[in-house]
């Protein structure tokens, strides 16, 4: 991936806040990347640090009231999809990006078969007749590894295991050879071996089809076997972000050098309690003044919390967002 | 370890689910989800289950406590029979066990509060005021992890991984013995997923909690299980304590699971020998004739394709249902298949 590729798809500044009862949630603040054609950029972070929300902002998928994209811009090759109608939004989501949902059983719907909701966008986007699109709902159930597909299509989705489930919504977001494919949390319910068949599966489509990868995942392990970049959320931030390697090598952001100490081990000795990053995760209730992980950081002075800090380059495509110099230091 | 006694008990469980077909919707086969597992957990151990995706694993963990009805075998639990219980005495035993759920999203109430949630087991089942609940379920908040302030919003308004947390607060509400826990960290952040293992691990020591810890995530499951099943379609194929399976696996389907995990580091990912395993998977309406992995088993033999293993104990606690094993312990160990070998640890130059 030649540095220089015009991005398939350039977020920047981006901010999304909820209106609640009590009061408003910030949970995008100002997040900008991109993604180049055939790139695999992953995603970590918090659990409620805002992966999926940036996500569903960027594809204008959260109800509104209460959500609020406030700001920013999110361009697919030379449109903004901010500023598109409903009808091309549609267009949009269904055929040239796909996206698999975090939570499998709300975004299937449970009164339809399973065949019915993988044929729909293919009918819809693609043109195809009943046959046609059942033919290529089997194919595609077949490559997510589900066995006795053809009598399958016909179950509703109760009756498939939480990571069959995982696999319907992949095959569902592939259908129609998107050109990016956001995927939030698609292997969480999988066990490692067929975890590691639909990484390949990915690794292939990425080769023959060009296809941009965003996959949000909490598995570090994942990340540094296919990511090509690796992009790290804190409190609604980007934090950090580099090329895999650089960031797995010399993590730069306290949070990502905790997130990458708390990991349980394969091999080696079991430790008899599990690391954990202490404190609470913060609570965004307005736009941030401080940095947000302040309040947990072995590095804070008192400049954190006067000030949020913005993302600086390190080199080689690596930038953090934090005013302490890990290189500087020795812990 | 010996000493302590079995608190649940399972007796060649078997789940199937009907298919039905047809114009007049008879019934034409079934699934067999679980189909014939028997195992023991005690006091205050837990058991992993590990396997593939859809082998029967939260079947088997929703059959455990009586959430379906088995078809065939029998479920013990603090010796009591729970298959033969009234629907009153059922009510009952309920606040004793308890089950974290895999799909948080649809196991939460949408109407409902936070609050609500995990206060509604007490409602139930005790009989605290307003007051004494209301300090539970800040306890409960707090001992997940979840803040406070949060109390009175609704389930959307969380992230994935914080929904998981008001599940696992609420399984814990009524200070249950035994919590079947499927897959409850999977929706979690590593830091989060270590705090609510060591929450888990720290109610264990308290309370002598006893828990099934389903799971994929075989470094967690390392970390937190005294002993480890591994399931393949509907069947247990190797149970062993856990030190034990990691370092000297032998169902070749373990070894397979063993090394598909990933490596947390991008150098060494490159370097990782993976069983990959190839052939068809097998559907649980209709298993193959013999051993159920003989379709993608790397070592398989022709008695495979034809006869079921029986499960062999090849040390104290350690279970294989693997004609491999039986050969072996009739015809002395071969070479190629040695059962000493430690694949994991030599690739990476480790010592276990
Ligand atoms: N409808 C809503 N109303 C109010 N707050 C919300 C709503 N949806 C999400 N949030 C908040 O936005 C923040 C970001 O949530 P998001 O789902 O993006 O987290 P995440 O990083 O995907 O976490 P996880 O890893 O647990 O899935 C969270 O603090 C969450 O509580
Ligand atoms: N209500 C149901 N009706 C029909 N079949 C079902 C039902 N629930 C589960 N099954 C089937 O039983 C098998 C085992 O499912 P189960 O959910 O126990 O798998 P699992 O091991 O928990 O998988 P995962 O790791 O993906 O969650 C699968 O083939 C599934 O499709
Ligand atoms: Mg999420
Ligand atoms: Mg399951």
């Amino acid at each position: 991936m030649p540095d220089g590729a015009t991005p398939v798809l350039d977020v920047k500044n981006l901010k999304t806040v909820f209106a609640t009862r009590s009061g408003e949630v910030h949970a995008v603040n100002s997040v900008s990347f991109h993604l180049r054609p055939g790139e695999l950029l992953g995603v970590v972070g918090e659990s409620g640090s805002g992966k999926s929300v940036t996500m569903m902002s960027l594809l204008g998928l959260l109800p509104s009231p209460p959500a609020d994209v406030r700001e920013g811009s999110v361009m697919l090759g030379d449109r903004d999809i901010l500023q598109m109608g409903a009808e091309d939004l549609r267009a949009v989501r269904g055929r040239e990006v796909g996206f698999v949902f975090q939570d499998p059983m709300t975004s299937l719907n449970p009164v339809f078969t399973v065949g019915f909701q993988i044929m729909e966008p293919l009918r819809a986007h693609m043109g195809m007749t009943k046959a046609q699109a059942r033919d290529r709902a089997v194919d595609l159930l077949e490559l997510v590894g589900i066995p006795d597909a053809r009598r399958r299509l016909d179950d509703y989705p109760h009756q498939f295991s939480g990571g069959m489930r995982q696999r319907v919504m992949i095959a569902i977001a592939l259908a129609c050879d998107p050109k990016v494919l956001i995927a939030d949390e698609p292997t969480t319910a999988l066990d490692v071996t067929i975890q590691a068949q639909i990484l390949e599966l990915v690794k292939e489509l990425r080769k023959k089809l060009g296809m941009a990868i965003i996959w949000i995942t909490h598995d570090l392990g994942v990340i540094a076997g296919i990511a090509d970049r690796v992009m790290v959320m804190y409190g609604g931030q980007v934090v950090e972000q580099g090329p895999v390697r650089e960031v797995f090598a010399d993590p730069a952001h306290p949070y990502t050098r905790a997130l990458l100490r708390t990991m349980p081990k394969l091999h080696g000795e079991r430790e008899p309690k599990l690391r954990v990053i202490e404190g609470q995760p913060p609570i965004l209730g307005r736009h941030p003044t401080a940095c947000p992980f302040s309040a947990r950081c072995a590095h804070s002075h008192d400049r954190c919390t006067r000030e949020n800090p913005q993302r600086r380059d390190i080199g080689q495509g690596h930038d953090v967002a934090c005013f302490w110099d890990h290189r500087g230091a020795t812990a | 370890m010996t000493a302590k006694r079995a608190l649940v008990q399972v007796r060649d469980l078997k789940l199937h689910f009907p298919i039905y077909g047809g114009l007049l919707r008879r019934q034409v086969g079934a699934i067999k989800a679980v189909d014939g597992i028997s195992f023991d957990i005690l006091e205050g151990e837990t058991l992993g289950i590990v396997g593939e995706s859809g082998c029967g694993k939260s079947t088997a963990g929703r059959a455990v406590l009586r959430l379906y009805e088995a078809t065939a075998g029998s479920v013990s639990i603090d010796g009591e029979d729970i298959g033969k219980l009234g629907s009153e005495a059922l009510r009952k035993k309920r606040p004793t066990m308890q089950m974290v759920f895999q799909d948080p999203q649809a196991s939460l109430n949408p109407r409902m509060t936070v609050a609500g949630i995990i206060g509604e087991p007490l409602d139930e089942h005790t009989s605290l005021s307003k007051t004494e609940k209301l300090t539970r379920i800040y306890e409960l908040m707090d001992a997940v992890g979840l803040n406070r302030d949060f109390a009175n919003r609704y389930p959307h308004a969380f992230s994935g991984g914080q929904r998981q947390r008001i599940g696992i607060a609420r399984a814990l509400a009524l200070n249950p013995k035994f919590i079947v826990c499927d897959e409850p960290i999977a929706a979690l952040d590593v830091s989060i997923q270590a705090q609510v293992v060591n929450l888990l691990e720290e109610l264990q020591s308290r309370f002598g909690l006893t828990y099934m810890f389903i799971s994929h995530d075989l470094s967690m499951v390392r970390h937190i299980a005294d002993r480890v099943a591994v399931m393949y379609l509907g069947k247990i194929v190797e149970v062993a304590p856990v030190e034990r399976l990691y370092a000297n696996p032998q169902h070749p389907y373990t070894e397979a699971l063993l090394s598909a995990v990933p490596e947390p580091d991008p150098s060494l990912e490159g370097q990782k020998a993976r069983i990959v395993l190839v052939g068809d998977v097998p559907s649980p309406a209709n298993p193959p004739k013999g051993c159920n992995f003989c379709t993608r088993c790397p070592k398989v033999m022709d008695i495979c394709r034809s006869v079921k293993p029986e499960t062999v104990e090849v040390a104290p606690g350690h279970s294989v249902a693997c004609h491999l094993i039986a050969q072996q312990s009739t015809t002395g160990r071969t070479g190629g298949t040695g059962a000493e070998h430690k694949p994991m640890t030599n690739q990476q130059g480790e010592v276990a």
